[in-house]
Formats: C-alpha cells, sequence, structure tokens
C-alpha cells in the first residue's frame, strides 16, 4: 500500500483526493436527475470493471455479460420475494449462482479448446437461452416481469436494500471504490500477471509454467462474481426484472462499452468510459427533448459514433491518453493503472 | 556427476504422413550443453516441441530427471524444471521488459517482490536492464531474442532449451551470448540443449552434438567428431566448414 502510494504522483493524488470530496459530497446538491445520472455512472463504471477482469486482464472476451446481472438480480429478488431473505443475504447466493454459471462457461470453452470468437459466440449463446428460460420460468414471473414490493423510502435500511436514492447511491459509490481497490491489488499479485501473459501470448504463459485453464477460470468466476453485485443492486433499485431486458444482448453491449472506450485493460478506464458514455449519451437525450424533436435510436447511433472515433484515433482508449497528458503514469514498473 | 537427465527413447512424430522425427534417441548429462543441429526442415523444432510439451510424440518416450515427461502439457515441464524458448520470439508485447521477467520469476516465487528482485538480477546478466522499462513491442529483434532468454532462465529450470536464439545476431553480439550460456553452465550447472546454425556459437558451447537430418538422427559425438562426419558434410554443413 505504501509503495503504491510513493509510486502515484502527487498530482494523480491530489486529483483522487478532490474526485473522492466530490464523491462523498454529492447527494447534497444534486438534485434527484443529477443523482440518479450519478448512480447509472458508477452501475457502469462497477460492471465495466468486472468485465475488464475477464476481458482486459486475461484477453477473455465475454458478450454475454448480461447473463451475470440477470442471474444475480433474479436470484436475489427471488429469494426475497418468496422467502423473505434479505439481500444480504441473498446477495451470498447471487454470487455462487453467477460463479457456478461462469464456471460451467469457463470449463465449457477452456477445457475443449474454444478460444476467441467462438468463446465471444459461446458467452452470447449462454445469455440468450438463460434469457428464453426466464421467459418460461412462472415462479419469478416469466416474461411478464418480476416485480418486488416497492417500500418507504424514507428509512434507509443497508442491509435490506431499502432506502432513498442517496442510499443506493452510496451503495453502488462503495461497490465501485471497492471493485477498484480489488483490481488494483490483484493486477499486483501472481493472479494479475499470470493474466496479462496470457492475455499477451498463451502459448508464451504456458511454457513458463502457467496453468492457463486454471487462471482463465479463475477470470471468469471472479468476473462473473463480481458482475453478479450490480445485478442485486439492479434488482432492489429499479423492483422490476424482465428477462428480455435485463438478459438482452444489447445490455451486455453497453456493459463493455464503457470499458472498451476508457481503455481495456486499464483500472481507470472502465470508470472513464462509464462517465463519458453515461454523460454524454443522457446529455443527447435531454437535448433532444429540450428542442422537442424525437428519433428512436439515436442514442444507439451515438453509441456507435463514439466505438468509431475512440476505435480509430485512440486504439487503446481514452485513459492511457489521457493520462500521459496530465502526467498521472506511474513511475517504476509495475501494471500501468 | 554426469548422469542423464533428459533421455529421449525412440521418439517419433508424423504431420499428416510427414515424418518430422524418426525414432530419434538421444541423451543429454546433467551439467552438459549439448547442440542439435542439422538442415532447415530436419525436425529439430519438433523435437523440442516433444520436449517441451508442446507436442505429444506419436511414439517414444522422454525421460527428464528419470521421470516420464512425453504428453505432459507445457506449463507442467516447466515445473518440472525445463525452460525453453520460442525460435519464433514470443514475448508479452504489452507488457514491460521487466514485467515480461517476473512473470517467469513468479514461478519460483509466488511474492511479486521477491520476483521482481530476480527479474532485476537476470535482466542485468543478459544486458537488458537498461531497456527494463521499455514495452516489449518496442524491442528489436536481437534484443526480443534476449528478453526470451531471460523470461526462461528467470523460471530457474534444470535445463534451458535454445531454439535459435543466436540468429540474426551480430558476431560480437552472439560472443556475448555464447559467454552467458558458459557462466550460466560454469556457475550454475545449469544443463543446456539448443539448437543453432550459427556454427561459431556452437562449437563454442558445445560438448556433444546431434545431427538430424529428415527427422533421423545421422550422427552423434564430440563437436571435433561431429564436423568431419561425411554424412554431416554432405547434407549440412558442406566441404568447405571444415
Amino acid at each position: 500500500m505504501k509503495a503504491l502510494l510513493a509510486a502515484t504522483p502527487k498530482r494523480a493524488l491530489f486529483l483522487m483526493a478532490v474526485l473522492a470530496g466530490v464523491l462523498l459530497a454529492l447527494p447534497a446538491f444534486a438534485n434527484a436527475y443529477i443523482l440518479s445520472v450519478a448512480i447509472l455512472i458508477l452501475y457502469f463504471a462497477y460492471l465495466g470493471q468486472a468485465w475488464n477482469v475477464m476481458m482486459g486482464f486475461c484477453g477473455q472476451l465475454s458478450l454475454g455479460h448480461s447473463l451475470y446481472v440477470g442471474i444475480g438480480a433474479y436470484v436475489s429478488a427471488a429469494l426475497f420475494v418468496h422467502f423473505g431473505i434479505a439481500p444480504w443475504i441473498g446477495i451470498w447466493a447471487s454470487i455462487l449462482a453467477c460463479m457456478a454459471a461462469g464456471a460451467a462457461i469457463g470449463v465449457l470453452a477452456f477445457r475443449f479448446g474454444i478460444g476467441g470468437v467462438y468463446f465471444a459466440l459461446l458467452t452470447i449463446a449462454f445469455a440468450e437461452f438463460t434469457r428464453i428460460g426466464f421467459d418460461h420460468l412462472d415462479w419469478v414471473g416469466g416474461s411478464g416481469g418480476f416485480f418486488l414490493p416497492v417500500a418507504q423510502r424514507e428509512i434507509n435500511d443497508v442491509l435490506a436494500l431499502r432506502g432513498s436514492p442517496a442510499m443506493f447511491y452510496y451503495v453502488m459509490l462503495a461497490l465501485t471504490v471497492a471493485a477498484f481497490a480489488f483490481c488494483t491489488w490483484l493486477l499486483r499479485t501472481r493472479i494479475g500477471y499470470y493474466w496479462q501473459a496470457i492475455r499477451e501470448d498463451p502459448d508464451a504463459a504456458q511454457a513458463l509454467g502457467i496453468n492457463t485453464f486454471r487462471y482463465k477460470m479463475l477470470a471468469v468466476i471472479i468476473s462473473a462474481g463480481m458482475s453478479s453485485l450490480s445485478g442485486v443492486f439492479f434488482a432492489f433499485y429499479y423492483n422490476n426484472l424482465f428477462p428480455e431486458q435485463i438478459f438482452n444482448m444489447s445490455r451486455s453491449i453497453e456493459i463493455i462499452l464503457g470499458p472498451i472506450i476508457g481503455g481495456t485493460g486499464t483500472l481507470f478506464g472502465p470508470i472513464l468510459g462509464a462517465v463519458v458514455l453515461t454523460v454524454l449519451a443522457d446529455g443527447i437525450t435531454e437535448l433532444m427533448a429540450a428542442f422537442g424533436w424525437e428519433i428512436p435510436g439515436v442514442k444507439q447511433v451515438f453509441y456507435g459514433t463514439c466505438m468509431l472515433v475512440v476505435i480509430v484515433f485512440l486504439p487503446n482508449g481514452i485513459w492511457p491518453t489521457l493520462a500521459r497528458r496530465l502526467g498521472l503514469e506511474r513511475r517504476e514498473g509495475g501494471p500501468h493503472g | 556427476m554426469a548422469e542423464t537427465l533428459l533421455s529421449v527413447r525412440s521418439v517419433s512424430k508424423s504431420f499428416r504422413g510427414l515424418r518430422a522425427a524418426a525414432e530419434v534417441s538421444f541423451d543429454v548429462e546433467e551439467g552438459h550443453v549439448v547442440a542439435l543441429i542439422g538442415p532447415n526442415g530436419a525436425g529439430k523444432t519438433t523435437c523440442f516441441n516433444m520436449i517441451a510439451g508442446a507436442l505429444a510424440p506419436d511414439a517414444g518416450e522422454i525421460r527428464f530427471a528419470g521421470r516420464r515427461i512425453d504428453g505432459m502439457r507445457p506449463d507442467q515441464v516447466c515445473l518440472a524444471g525445463i525452460g525453453r524458448t520460442f525460435q519464433l520470439v514470443k514475448p508479452f508485447a504489452g507488457l514491460s521488459v521487466l514485467d515480461n521477467v517476473i512473470v517467469g520469476a513468479l514461478r519460483r516465487n509466488s511474492h511479486v517482490g521477491v520476483a521482481r528482485r530476480k527479474a532485476h538480477a537476470v535482466l542485468e546478466r543478459l544486458g537488458l536492464e537498461g531497456k527494463r522499462d521499455q514495452p516489449a513491442s518496442a524491442l528489436t529483434l536481437p534484443d526480443r531474442k534476449r528478453l526470451e532468454v531471460a523470461r526462461a532462465i528467470a523460471t530457474e529450470p534444470r535445463l534451458l532449451l535454445l531454439d535459435e536464439v543466436m540468429a540474426g545476431l551480430r558476431p560480437t553480439e552472439t560472443d556475448r551470448m555464447v559467454a552467458v550460456f558458459r557462466r550460466l553452465n560454469e556457475e550454475h550447472g545449469l544443463t543446456i540443449l539448443l539448437i543453432e546454425h550459427v556454427m561459431r556459437a556452437v562449437m563454442a558451447l558445445s560438448r556433444e552434438i546431434h545431427v538430424l537430418h529428415h527427422g533421423e538422427l545421422i550422427a552423434s559425438g564430440s563437436p571435433d567428431d561431429v564436423v568431419r562426419h561425411p554424412a554431416v558434410l554432405d547434407c549440412y554443413l558442406g566441404e568447405e566448414a571444415v
């Protein structure tokens, strides 16, 4: 920890302190709309971080991360609605269920040598058939949706995930900060080095004694477990779940846009990407509303344009370039933030 | 001292009917430097890949320190104590030179701090310390070959497999590399099996030479004997080599 601080430029520490202050104080001066946008940003920053573990660190492309969000959401919600089990307990069931799903995909793919594009297709397939399965699962409402009882918003109860938007904001902020810290730590351990080696060249990694199967499994399972938490959050924040929405492939795409635009494999990339995408997308929607225009699909077109611009001009994402411009790069070796 | 560390027995491998290795047998004694030479396509790299676990032999048996290793995965072979380099270098392009070597050093040390210190020492030895913070993708080919060696040495192997690490080096650089391997061999008792076309290096380093041609071992012996061997002159070295 001390070494980490010493290796980080003063300027970066100062900026992070300012950022922390603003984030902590935000609910005090932000209106309901700003707060809802902030929650959305944190939600995508967190999920992007989780996805980044698999793709950014270990080089395994998942295009079906909505699977873990959906399973995480449904498991906790079902336990709550049917058995009255509070989310702080249900969350563990969600994590385990998602880790099991991730492990199933991992075993299938990595045991039988399915890699690259075919692996990505497999992740889509799992998300899709799970969506269809939930469409017909009447126990959790099927395609008609699953609804959680909406409770009083005045009393904040973090353990029950019931309370005001400000509480949800702080919960999501805590999750995002924890995920960031966790990933920073992971990258500095043997696991992080081995993941990056596998990402860069699996053959060379194996020749250096790395059990690539084991470490790829670890990446999928950790990423799935992290993603499940955002599903639980989603369920108790929005109080309604539809398989058509939560498992949809476009959700998976939304999850990965942030880290790709921000910078795959970096620690700040997913966060920066979430800020840029959410703020701009919402800004455009607001702008359109202000002018009284209504163009369906404008958000998707905007996402596509963002992607195009970043891939053409900043193939490594915004963060690596930005960090260099601001002089925020770490000095001595080690994986780069 | 001279115990057999690696023993290759009647190993064969075919690719769609093409015999890349036919009943190849040879031993590598502990502490020796042994070279595998022969014309292009003779099956040298195929032999390496079978020893390193990248390919499973169709027939035959490979033992390392008495243990069967044929058919093991490459990571298991590495854990058993064999380090290898790739003829077509495979650096972790996006990582720094230092991080590349740390990955190798982590094989024996689970703690990154310890592995980093080891990595520094290995880079020092190979003359790459000055470039440690560069991304591996920025290195020239000779430096990439050096990095390939550094990474393999960092795993602290008992046997090091070198696949044409001198190719493309200038003579002075070759001599430097030879000196590095000689020191590793003499000071640390590292056993080395190398594939090499640069005869200058082969002659300077090796105690024994095995010659492959069309997948078959056609000659074995001391460097002086092998370079005079009629079959070797005929298929590989040419008359003027002696």
